[in-house]
């Protein structure tokens, strides 16, 4: 699987009528409905929906932090659960969620300690990570003295840090002012570009979808499941202004389609 | 600290103490009073001024409750006045019932500690455990102190520490109900952050669990300190100490001097309270370091 495969459709992401059903004093709560979903290396992918979707807990059923009831999931051909043991992934929180009594460079180093790196190692990796999203200087700096835009640039090096092929992000900038975001989006942009990693975004903007993503998938709620997956044919390489061409006004148009179509049948 | 940020903590106590010396002159002059006008009839004086009576009131040797000033006093006379080394001074039985408190405290807070880890880390401790450790709190102390004093006795264990065991007893209560809500307390992503990097539950311990919940293992602390105050006081009761502020209590009760009972009540909350202030203070530069609390 490894040797020819590896050239371009590499599947890093592969899950087959996934579901996951939780279950509450109410009832059954079908979080995720029979999800079908392949992604290849080097893809941004966005999911993208309503609150209730499933968006996150699909995130999660990747990052092993829930586990899905059927179906099949496999991260780089084996189970979620060794994926995580290997550290495949470094996963972004919605909040930046750093330990406030670590500085930003003992924020970015605590997974590399927990690897069991040396000192030395640990401060090669965090110096080259933390310049990586802009933040050399801030090193002995604590969260509490940073911007919200600048935690969550420490947070998405702290997840670079252990260099993991996957990056899952829930919903990194969802928190922040638009002009911040934009500002990171690009930024994200950009290092995506340069290290070729594989991206699962979480979203609910629209815009944010689709300047950022190679496919866009849109859920629906109720049960939380796709409702479909829109290739994007913009250039990898795109900076914001092309947020005024046609092209982007279509593609964003056609999730805005999905979501209304996925949301409708709610109504009746 | 400013002039604004000083005024603003201390008048609030400054106003707070008047009100209680106001009112406890008050209950002197009215507790006293019966006695002073029997003292005044023994003497064949039926013709004495409301002045005569209120200072009366307020000089008496053995009086129901002796005013501020004579406790202040006394308090003088056994500290400043008195050498350390004298069997009269309340500062040498303040320093025997302040090292076997403070013994206890240690020995309490290390109990509570490890009780919560195990607590936090075994379901079935939890449940085993915190109904002992519950009901070790309702048996009143009073009656739990001299048959802890007795057995250790007579196994051998005299001197501080069987005082120090009954600190223990009291102090260790709020450490586990503390820390086991700390160890609990931190975010849910904070968890997760750790369980993508794969951490071991030891990893987990160290690295979260454990800073996270120092916040709530000095606001237990605070409560631990003085109640193991209170505890080696209690344990002195029993055994006839000699020395000590309960051994204080229990000679002033024997000889109804009561100067002497409040002075040493007075001596035993003041301690109790700088010891509850010095954890604060520790706990607030720990929060301050923790990142939990605004830097000014």
């Amino acid at each position: 699987m490894n040797e020819a495969a590896s050239s371009a459709f590499e599947k890093v992401i592969e899950i087959n009528n996934l579901s996951l059903t939780f279950k509450t004093s109410d009832g059954p709560v079908f979080a995720l409905n029979d999800i079908n979903l392949d992604i290849e290396r080097g893809d941004f992918v966005s999911l993208i929906g309503p609150s209730g979707c499933g968006k996150t807990t699909l995130l999660r059923v990747i990052a092993d932090l829930e586990k899905a009831t059927e179906g099949e999931i496999s991260i780089n051909s084996v189970s979620p659960e060794q994926a995580r043991m290997q550290r495949a992934y470094g996963y972004v929180f919605q909040a930046a969620s750093l330990y406030p009594w670590r500085t930003i460079a003992k924020n970015v180093a605590l997974p590399l300690e927990i690897m069991g790196l040396s000192s030395a190692m640990r401060r090669e990796r965090v110096a080259r990570n933390l310049e990586l999203v802009n933040l050399s200087g801030f090193e002995n700096k604590y969260p509490w003295q940073l911007s919200g835009g600048m935690q969550q640039r420490a947070s998405i090096a702290r997840a670079l840090a252990v260099e993991p092929d996957l990056l899952l992000m829930d919903e990194p900038f969802g928190a922040l002012d638009e002009i911040v975001r934009d500002h990171l989006n690009e930024q994200l942009l950009k290092l995506w570009d340069k290290t070729n990693k594989t991206v699962v975004f979480v979203t609910h903007s629209i815009p944010e979808a689709v300047y950022l993503s190679t496919h866009i998938v849109v859920m629906s709620p109720r049960p939380g499941q796709i409702h479909e997956i829109i290739k994007s044919d913009l250039p990898r390489m795109r900076n914001l202004d092309i947020r005024e061409t046609p092209e982007f006004l279509s593609l964003a148009n056609r999730v805005r389609d999905g979501l209304r179509a996925g949301h409708s049948y709610e109504d009746q | 600290m400013n002039i604004k940020s000083l005024r603003l903590s201390f008048v609030p106590v400054l106003v707070v103490l008047s009100a209680i010396i106001v009112c406890w002159y008050v209950a002197a002059a009215v507790l006293n009073t019966p006695w002073q006008q029997d003292k005044f009839k023994r003497a064949d004086n039926n013709d004495y001024s409301l002045v005569e009576l209120l200072s009366g009131t307020m000089s008496q040797e053995r009086p129901v409750l002796p005013s501020p000033h004579q406790v202040a006093l006394e308090v003088y006379n056994t500290t400043v006045k008195k050498k350390i080394t004298s069997k009269r001074s309340l500062i040498f039985h303040s320093g025997v019932t302040l090292s076997s408190a403070l013994l206890g405290f240690a020995m309490g807070t290390l109990m509570g500690i490890l009780l919560a880890v195990a607590i936090v880390y075994n379901r079935a401790l939890n449940k085993s455990l915190m109904p002992w450790i519950i009901a070790s709190q309702t048996i009143p102390i009073l009656a739990v102190a001299p048959m802890i004093i007795v057995v250790l006795n007579a196994v051998g264990i005299q001197g501080l520490l069987p005082k120090a065991f009954i600190s223990m007893y009291l102090s260790f209560f709020p450490v586990v109900v503390g820390m086991v809500k700390g160890l609990n307390s931190p975010d849910a992503s904070h968890t997760d952050l750790m369980h993508t990097f794969n951490a071991s539950s030891a990893q987990t311990f160290w690295k979260l669990r454990l800073p996270t919940s120092l916040p709530y293992l000095f606001t237990s602390m605070k409560v631990a300190v003085a109640i193991a105050m209170v505890g080696a006081i209690v344990a002195e009761l029993p055994t006839g100490a000699v020395a000590g502020l309960g051994a204080r209590l229990l000679a002033g009760s024997y000889y109804g001097q009561t100067i002497q009972i409040w002075s040493a009540l007075v001596m035993a909350s003041v301690l109790a309270a700088l010891l509850v202030m010095f954890i604060g203070l520790i706990g607030k530069l720990v929060n301050r370091r923790m990142g939990l609390e605004q830097h000014g």
